[in-house]
């Protein structure tokens, strides 16, 4: 537990003293910022123009800005993602630093743990800034606290198990580009998997989407926790961990 | 303190230790030398367990380094052949890191830090980035890092590597100065680093120890040995007996060994060591023209410590000397050197 903490502290400050952390964190809150901006926009045009025609309509800050809105946060983090991961083990496998790590008194798995934790706390910050502009939303407005509260735990767990993939990539180079690079393809490709399920119906089709993480984030948009979602993003986590551990593994047998 | 035992490391094809075996006493300093590409960081690489061996032991402190992986980590410092140094961290820092990594905490750690920086003389780059210190620097925090916890075993690959002539001696001393506290086993391909530093010898060539003595003997076999290289033909029409050769040769007086080298036909190759000064050539020459057999060549080889390296470790004529006393071409013993010079390492 102290090893995994001291490994944990060490990459939150390594990403904290370099630009990267600013930069993602900068780039993530201004792009979403956006977001927001465009969706209270829409929202605010839309109940004017029904006040405006008469209508008696549904309106509904939860689900016509919040649950749109984690939904954008989730694609958004799939392009951070890589940009997170992509420095855990290449860098320290460029850098020889790998070494020291690996011949100090500490296990893999809680070498692999405290890196990932930090890339998992890294995005928790880059949330903090989504967090910013839904409090606009409980200042003006009165919504649910509940299924955005459950949208911010999918948020958590969908980036929890891509970034345990990324953390695995990461291990199979010393290329930071390369790792980077893999790795947001990674993320396209089980972004778009979903896309299949729109005209086509077959076994296939159902298999891709399922396997995209971007499906099984629908039901934590809602504010609901289903638990073959649950069960989904916890598997992501597991296997992206344990491969990662057996990379290192091999990394000392192959090295 | 350690003891490695039939240790052998594969690659996919090469084998990069074939069956070495040492021990190394405790409080020992020992040199690990060998050309680039020996197996001196694949067998340092063992003994820290970042590398299983294939198959073999090894034990540090009484740990086996595969059943005890962690026990041995705790016990072991090591500098690799690059320090493994955070680029955006600062000196401070990163000892404070490292010692953490290594299971110290609170006033103990703060303490040490001071202390291994003090140590190593990095006091005045406390604050400054790891990827901004030179190459000295870099070396020193290196050593700060890997004495941290205050290991019973340092291991050190290449400590001098790549460091001027003045910071290679304050290296070297400082090696020097950590023998006192800490069983040191430092690999280099240079000779006179050994000579300087250490007081155990383990020289190995590609993978396999070819020699494990005192620095003391082998400087004495380099510096007081001589050696001469005697060709003795049988007189025309007689066959050469080599043992009465050899009998009759030892019998001259200052010599301490004969040693029959080669064979061909009708002559034989003999060598015989005595000590600087004690032996008059004429008296051997003399020996063996009385004997009625002929003397084709005679001449003296001395043999410098770099010579005895290469002939442990060097070319394949180096290996045999019969093979290089046959061909006798003087213009192969001044290629050896290039021989180990040329040999890259291949990395791991």
């Amino acid at each position: 537990m102290r090893n995994i903490w001291i490994i944990f502290a060490k990459e939150m400050k390594s990403y904290f003293s370099s630009p990267v952390a600013y930069i993602l964190l900068t780039m993530f809150a201004v792009i979403f910022g956006f977001f927001f901006w465009n969706m209270v926009g829409f929202f605010v045009i839309q109940g004017a123009e029904m006040m405006a025609s008469g209508q008696m309509g549904q309106m509904n800050v939860n689900e016509q800005v919040i649950r749109p809105l984690l939904g954008n946060a989730s694609v958004l983090g799939l392009f951070f993602i890589p940009m997170i991961t992509m420095r855990l083990f290449a860098e320290e496998k460029r850098n020889g630093t790998i070494e020291l790590l690996a011949t100090s008194p500490v296990r893999d798995i809680e070498i692999i743990l405290g890196k990932w934790l930090a890339a998992v706390g890294l995005y928790a910050c880059m949330l903090l800034f989504t967090a910013i502009s839904f409090a606009f939303l409980f200042h003006y407005g009165n919504p649910d606290w509940k299924p955005l509260a459950v949208g911010y735990l999918g948020l958590l767990l969908q980036a929890g198990g891509l970034l345990a993939v990324g953390t695995f990539i990461s291990t199979l180079t010393r290329n930071q580009i390369i790792a980077g690079a893999a790795t947001f393809g990674v993320c396209l490709m089980l972004w778009v998997f979903a896309w299949v399920s729109g005209y086509d119906s077959s076994t296939w089709a159902t298999v891709l989407s399922y396997l995209s993480v971007v499906t099984h984030f629908d039901s934590f948009g809602k504010g609901l926790i289903e638990s073959k979602d649950a069960v989904y993003y916890l598997t992501v986590i597991f296997l992206g961990l344990f491969f990662t551990a057996r990379s290192m593994e091999s990394l000392r047998w192959r090295s | 303190m350690i003891t490695v035992k039939e240790l052998t490391r594969k690659y996919a094809r090469i084998t990069a230790v074939n069956h070495i075996s040492f021990s190394v006493a405790k409080g020992q300093i020992v040199g690990f030398l060998g050309p680039n590409g020996a197996g001196k960081t694949t067998t340092m690489r063992m003994l820290t367990c970042f590398l299983p061996p294939t198959s073999g032991t090894a034990t540090v402190a009484g740990f086996d380094v595969l059943e005890q992986s962690l026990e041995v980590r705790k016990h072991i410092g090591y500098l690799p052949e690059s320090p493994p140094l955070y680029q955006d961290m600062e000196t401070t820092d990163y000892l404070r890191f490292v010692g953490r990594l290594k299971g110290m905490a609170g006033a103990e750690l703060e303490k040490r830090v001071d202390y291994v920086m003090g140590r190593c003389a990095v006091t005045d780059v406390k604050t400054r980035l790891l990827g901004k210190l030179s190459k000295g620097y870099r070396q020193r925090v290196g050593l700060a890092q890997a004495i941290i916890h205050n290991p019973d075993v340092l291991v050190l690959d290449e400590p001098t590597a790549g460091l001027d002539p003045k910071q290679i001696n304050e290296t070297r001393a400082l090696i020097k100065d950590l023998a006192g506290e800490h069983t040191i086993i430092l690999s280099t391909h240079i000779l006179s680093e050994v000579e300087q530093t250490c007081e155990q010898v383990i020289i190995i060539n590609k993978g396999e120890v070819v020699a494990t003595d005192s620095v003391v003997n082998l400087q004495a076999r380099a510096r007081g040995v001589e050696t001469v290289v005697l060709e003795v033909a049988a007189a025309p029409g007689a066959v050469l007996d080599a043992a009465q050769v050899q009998q009759r040769l030892s019998q001259v007086p200052g010599v301490a060994q004969v040693l029959v080298k080669g064979r061909r036909d009708g002559a034989a190759v003999f060598e015989t060591e005595s000590r600087k000064g004690e032996l008059k050539r004429g008296d051997l020459a003399r020996a063996v023209i009385e004997a009625g057999w002929d003397l084709n060549e005679m001449r003296p080889e001395a043999m410098s410590l770099e010579e005895i390296f290469l002939r442990l470790t060097g070319s394949e004529a180096a290996m045999e000397p019969e093979v290089r006393l046959e061909e006798g071409s003087p213009g192969e013993a001044a290629a050896q050197p290039e021989i180990a010079a040329a040999e890259k390492e291949p990395q791991a």
